[in-house]
């Protein structure tokens, strides 16, 4: 996976700097992230990860204390030049709790696209159907469509609301912890289903479990303290890291 | 038993159990003396009201006569009054409810206001009246009518509407709004697709309630002026008009026993209709609230 320099980026981070009120929580940020890979970013409890990953789709700044200092380039595009409903229209964002709409399994995944306008009811049932299928869920309820979406278990809550995102066609997903609320099993389906997604989509994936990240991703960017201790990729960071924390969390020393 | 021991002995233990059961006690006495008084009021209304309780009692005017006395002019009096303050209380309430909960900025001004509509709520509905009065019946000149009077009804039950919508709207977690915006929904889809589904039983069971609450209100009613005694169908708003619990009123302040009665099964209806209206706001929360 070294030919990733070769790649064409989806973002290209240039010193973030990022503020809750007075406190600072990303410092000089400044990475580039290529596509169709599976980047992980790990690192201890309020390090700055699920706040970075929500700067990407400017979800951060539903949070109203919070300011923002240098350049996110979405494929040479200025996020703060565009409009949030088109970015997050291509950069779609799974949560770290399952979070799906109180309405039936077919109504959340044609959410996204009835938003964005979408009223024929044929393209609607092609859309759910390829989305389910997406997040290796159409078998499982395909014949109960129409059942609220809070009656299935919580694995399956959170690949609907991964099928939710696919719906509207992203070309980056953004998963912040998607499987710390789940059974291991569950946890299982998930990482598999994200083998399958790499091929077509960037990835980002906030997690706190180490093992997941080595297990799921191509790159890891280790996060301390709001900065980038390190990012390279997955297997020559956890067999040859280059900063002594990096080694010191990959080990289990802290966090 | 040891010394210095934390074991208590036993004297303690039978003291504490008989705390225990004397606390059980009074709150039961307390329930039970709540449930007598309601029975007593039932019974004393119904054995007085049941006889003249029939359909020419719902379909006659009223009259001097107590055998010919009806609340036909009353209850469409009501029925007026409530065409008026359902959408105009339900508008503005929910129009406010969402613009402090979804819009308004998070600082001291909104704080004030919030403040002050959970005071107003409890308001007496005299003051109500009076600015019902002031406003509708003379500055806009509605007259004494059933414009006004509706105006002033809506204006009584608004800040419990607001609240209980506010309160209806909070409980939606973050993490529905987070899912919408990550979708690229904009805030007024997120209201119209996921605030407004999920709000709308509490909001309707906070409306049924106060409404139930303006059913049966008089005093704000008899400050703008409504009348105690109409012998006609009011045909437009800005006819004059009386309402169930002013007709009552009236009954009841009469000398004669039969009008007592006759109060008393007018009490009949105005208590069927805020039991239907009270048992709907129950239905209605618990076959549609949401659990997240």
């Amino acid at each position: 996976m070294n030919n990733s320099e070769n790649k064409s980026l989806v973002y290209s981070i240039k010193d973030l700097n990022l503020w809750y009120g007075d406190t600072k929580a990303l410092k000089n940020i400044s990475i580039d992230i290529p596509e169709k890979e599976v980047i992980a970013i790990i690192g201890p409890s309020g390090c700055g990860k699920s706040t970075f990953i929500k700067t990407l789709n400017r979800m951060v700044e539903l949070v109203p204390s919070v300011k923002t200092e240098g350049s996110i380039h979405y494929k040479k595009l200025d996020i703060k030049k565009a409009k949030v409903e088109s970015l997050r229209t291509e950069v779609g964002m799974v949560f770290q709790k399952p979070n799906p709409f109180p309405k039936s399994i077919y109504d959340n995944i044609a959410y996204g696209p009835r938003i964005h306008g979408i009223k024929d009811k044929k393209t609607l049932d092609e859309v759910v159907e390829r989305s389910l299928r997406g997040a290796a869920l159409w078998e499982e309820v395909k014949d109960r469509l129409d059942e609220n979406a809070f009656g299935l278990s919580g694995g399956q809550q959170q690949r609907v609301c991964i099928a939710r995102a696919l719906a509207v066609e992203p070309d980056v997903i953004l998963m912040d912890e998607p499987t710390s609320a789940l059974d291991p099993l569950s946890t299982a389906k998930i990482e598999d289903l994200i083998h399958e997604l790499r091929k077509n989509y960037s990835i980002i994936i906030v997690t706190h479990n180490m093992q997941q990240a080595a297990r799921i991703s191509d790159k890891t960017a280790f996060f301390l303290n709001g900065e980038v201790i390190e990012f390279d990729a997955t297997e020559r960071m956890y067999s040859n890291p280059k900063d002594k924390r990096t080694d010191d969390y990959i080990s289990g020393k802290f966090g | 038993m040891k010394n210095n021991s934390v074991t208590p002995d036993e004297k303690q233990i039978d003291r504490r159990i008989i705390k225990n059961k004397l606390a059980k006690g009074v709150f039961f006495l307390g329930t039970l003396f709540g449930i007598i008084v309601l029975a007593a009021l039932l019974i004393r209304i119904f054995t007085q009201g049941i006889a003249y309780l029939d359909f020419g009692f719902l379909s006659n005017f009223a009259s001097r006569r107590p055998e010919d006395a009806g609340i036909r002019a009353a209850i469409l009096g009501t029925i007026w009054i409530m065409s008026i303050t359902i959408p105009v209380s339900l508008i503005l309430g929910v129009s406010t409810s969402i613009y402090l909960e979804e819009y308004a900025p998070r600082n001291k001004f909104t704080r004030f206001i919030e403040l002050n509509l959970a005071n107003l709520a409890g308001v007496p509905s005299v003051v109500f009246g009076l600015l019902g009065l002031t406003v509708f019946v003379r500055l806009l000149e509605m007259g004494r009518s059933i414009l006004a009077g509706g105006f002033t009804m809506s204006l009584l039950i608004l800040p419990v509407i607001v609240v209980a919508s506010k309160e209806a709207i909070r409980a939606i977690p973050q993490e529905q709004y987070d899912a919408a915006y990550a979708m690229g929904a904009t805030k007024w889809q997120i209201i119209r697709t996921v605030v407004l589904p999920a709000a709308t039983p509490g909001i309707l069971t906070g409306a049924i309630l106060s409404l139930s609450r303006g059913v049966g209100e008089t005093a704000s009613l008899l400050m703008i002026g409504a009348m105690t005694f109409i012998a006609y169908t009011p045909a437009s708003v800005l006819d004059g008009f009386t309402v169930l619990p002013i007709q009552i009123f009236s009954w009841a302040s009469r000398p004669q026993a039969e009008f007592q009665a006759v109060a008393a099964a007018g009490s009949i209806v105005l208590l069927v209709i805020l039991i239907v209206m009270n048992t709907l706001a129950i239905i209605i929360r618990n076959n549609y609230s949401k659990r997240y």
